[in-house]
């Protein structure tokens, strides 16, 4: 019951605080709207979000309108993320690219490994190494952020830098690689879960036709696991969006646009680690800050519910042979 | 054909070894880099001492209690509300009414959040709303006591963040209660909650104790929630009350690592603080995993 309730508070404060800045735009709505329905909220500014992504991916140079200290629709698409200056500017764009930038690179780097990984445990590796590997990657699992981002910070921008010799110390790809280290432990467990979960009457099939032990594992029992598969890269994925420490501390945190891996960023995330500590309360800066873990919210609320409906529904519609 | 087909093999299997041990070793060369960095500083004196000459000295003594407090604030508050939300979903409600199923959905939804965000439910909700509010009632909105970011604020904000791991380790654990033992102490007169309450929790204290070790480690690392909620750079003394702010090992890295005004000079503290605050989590999760794995063996037998 509590964490009913929780949930039906989350939505609404953090809703309640981002509502404000949707107060100006040319539909005005009142907050207190927000607050009575849960629902409405996340209706309303899932919307919102969506159409701000939609739209911003149709024309994603929108002039600033230059809206004194305002957070009007089209500054909240321009390109510039400038919120302490003298005529603030709220542009997300960079924000989102940023945040994109760092999310993919930790999975393009996480998901081969992880996958494999959970596939040798489940399919090739010896008995014995098998209670040893999956605890060790759950160990993984619980290495705080801050240790990840830390680190990342100290040890691996040093390494990296001295190996690769690029300009930046802290960039887009030291923060994916970082990432990734976080995003691992969870395609892992998940894909890990899902193979062990194929029936076991599948893969005997198919050894007593047989195949090998690793034709089976990689044309049987994979094909078989892969809505969970994809479910665990969706799940890892909403990790890296959200992620906070990691970015904040080893991507160097400058909000440019570019599609360079090699320069600084700065994600949604940690802007808002960044900047909420130093922001006035009731201010605009306060309420974009809040919009934007509103989005944050949305967007992990829709993969973690997407990836629900690949574990669920299509895996065990398959194995029962609906 | 035949040579092809074993080359091929092998190499499959020879991939998905290197994989799997690639992620060991990096999570090795990790914490052995944080060993070494932290080898010349770490010290009884360091864990029991007060930082000094602007941090770039001394212990990291009242980050410790500030986590230990942390954490035992947010289990007084969470661990029984997620034991009794397990108790309900597994022992009372039918798998399939409509708010055991949306209290399932929440509690899922709640652990795929963005950490960051529940910093900004505590501030908005438990530091605005509920701490206006208490300043409102208790001092007429003159002073401001409780509206402002401190150790309890933080400890429910993080409360909140590991219901889940709770929720989710303590129904696992419920579960393995073999049924037999349900229908035996029914058979014998006991009513359903005696049951519960003489039979399955003692039975399940391992899964309790295992979602307990789990928040507290999960608790003890997470930063973005309390960055905005309770965390403080510096304390010239330790909380006294449930309203002061504390420090705490995550926060102490993050700022010594990327705020302080001289990051060099720092660099054996931060790597101390790091590896306490590794160890500290690393052996709670193995812990639990030892407990878990034990749980498992009973429900085989």
């Amino acid at each position: 019951m509590v964490s009913l309730a929780a949930i039906v508070l989350i939505f609404l404060f953090v809703f309640r605080e981002a509502a404000p800045i949707f107060v100006h735009k040319e539909k005005p709505v009142r907050p207190d709207v927000v607050e009575e329905e849960e629902t409405y909220g996340e209706e309303f500014l899932g919307e919102g979000a969506q159409r701000l992504s939609e739209e911003s991916a149709g024309k994603p140079s929108v002039e600033s309108s230059g809206s004194e200290g305002e957070a009007s629709l089209s500054n909240l698409l321009s390109t510039t993320w400038q919120p302490v200056a003298t005529e603030p500017k709220y542009g997300l764009w960079p924000l989102i690219v940023g945040t994109l930038k760092v999310t993919v690179i930790a999975i393009v780097i996480a998901a081969p490994l992880a996958i494999l990984a959970a596939l040798f445990t489940s399919s090739f590796a010896p008995r014995w190494s098998r209670e040893y590997i999956k605890p060790a990657i759950e160990l993984l699992a619980g290495f705080p952020s801050v240790v990840i981002g830390f680190f990342a910070l100290v040890t691996l921008a040093t390494a990296m830098q001295n190996v690769f010799g690029y300009q930046y110390r802290l960039n887009v790809l030291l923060g994916g690689i970082a990432m990734s280290l976080a995003v691992i432990p969870i395609v892992y467990t998940v894909s890990e879960d899902a193979i062990t979960a194929v029936p076991r009457f599948i893969t005997e099939a198919s050894l007593a036709l047989g195949a090998t032990k690793w034709q089976t594992a990689l044309f049987v029992t994979l094909p078989a696991a892969t809505p969970g598969v994809f479910a665990a890269i969706l799940l890892g994925f909403g990790r890296a969006f959200g992620e906070t420490m990691i970015v904040l501390m080893a991507t160097g945190n400058a909000a440019l646009i570019s599609w360079s891996i090699l320069e600084p960023v700065r994600t949604m995330s940690a802007t808002i680690g960044a900047e909420m500590a130093e922001v006035v309360f009731g201010d605009t800066h306060y309420h974009v800050l809040f919009f934007i873990g509103a989005i944050l919210f949305i967007f992990t609320f829709t993969l973690n519910a997407v990836a629900e409906v690949f574990i669920r529904q299509r895996l065990l519609k398959r194995f029962k042979g609906a | 054909m035949k040579l092809k087909r074993r080359l091929m093999g092998s190499w499959v299997v020879g991939t998905s070894a290197v994989a799997t041990l690639t992620i060991i070793v990096v999570m090795l060369v990790m914490t052995a880099s944080i060993v070494w960095g932290a080898r010349d500083t770490i010290s009884w004196e360091f864990l029991t001492a007060a930082p000094r000459e602007g941090m770039t000295e001394g212990g990291i003594f009242p980050a410790i209690v500030g986590t230990v407090l942390l954490v035992l604030l947010m289990s007084i508050a969470g661990v029984p509300a997620g034991a009794i939300t397990a108790i309900y979903l597994s022992e009372y409600a039918s798998q399939k009414s409509v708010i055991a199923r949306s209290i399932r959905f929440a509690v899922n939804t709640l652990a795929g959040v963005p950490s960051i965000v529940f910093g900004l439910f505590g501030l908005g909700f438990f530091v605005q709303f509920v701490g206006g509010g208490m300043d409102d009632i208790f001092s007429g909105g003159g002073e401001l006591r409780w509206a402002q970011p401190n150790i309890l604020w933080a400890s429910l904000t993080m409360a909140l963040l590991t219901l889940p791991v709770v929720i989710v380790s303590v129904e696992e654990a419920i579960k393995t209660v073999p049924q037999d033992l349900r229908a035996g102490s029914l058979a014998l007169g006991a009513t359903k909650w005696q049951t519960i309450w003489k039979v399955v929790l003692p039975n399940s204290m391992n899964g309790i104790f295992t979602g307990a070790i789990l928040a507290v480690s999960r608790g003890a690392g997470e930063v973005a929630p309390i960055l905005f909620t309770g965390a403080a750079y510096f304390l010239p003394h330790l909380p006294n009350t449930i309203s002061d702010q504390f420090m705490h090992l995550g926060y102490h890295v993050y700022i010594m690592s990327t705020q302080s005004t001289n990051v060099d000079a720092t660099k054996g503290i931060q790597y101390a603080t790091t590896l306490v605050l590794l160890g500290l989590t690393v052996t709670l999760n193995l812990s639990a995993i030892i407990l878990r794995s034990r749980m498992r063996g009973r429900q085989i037998q």
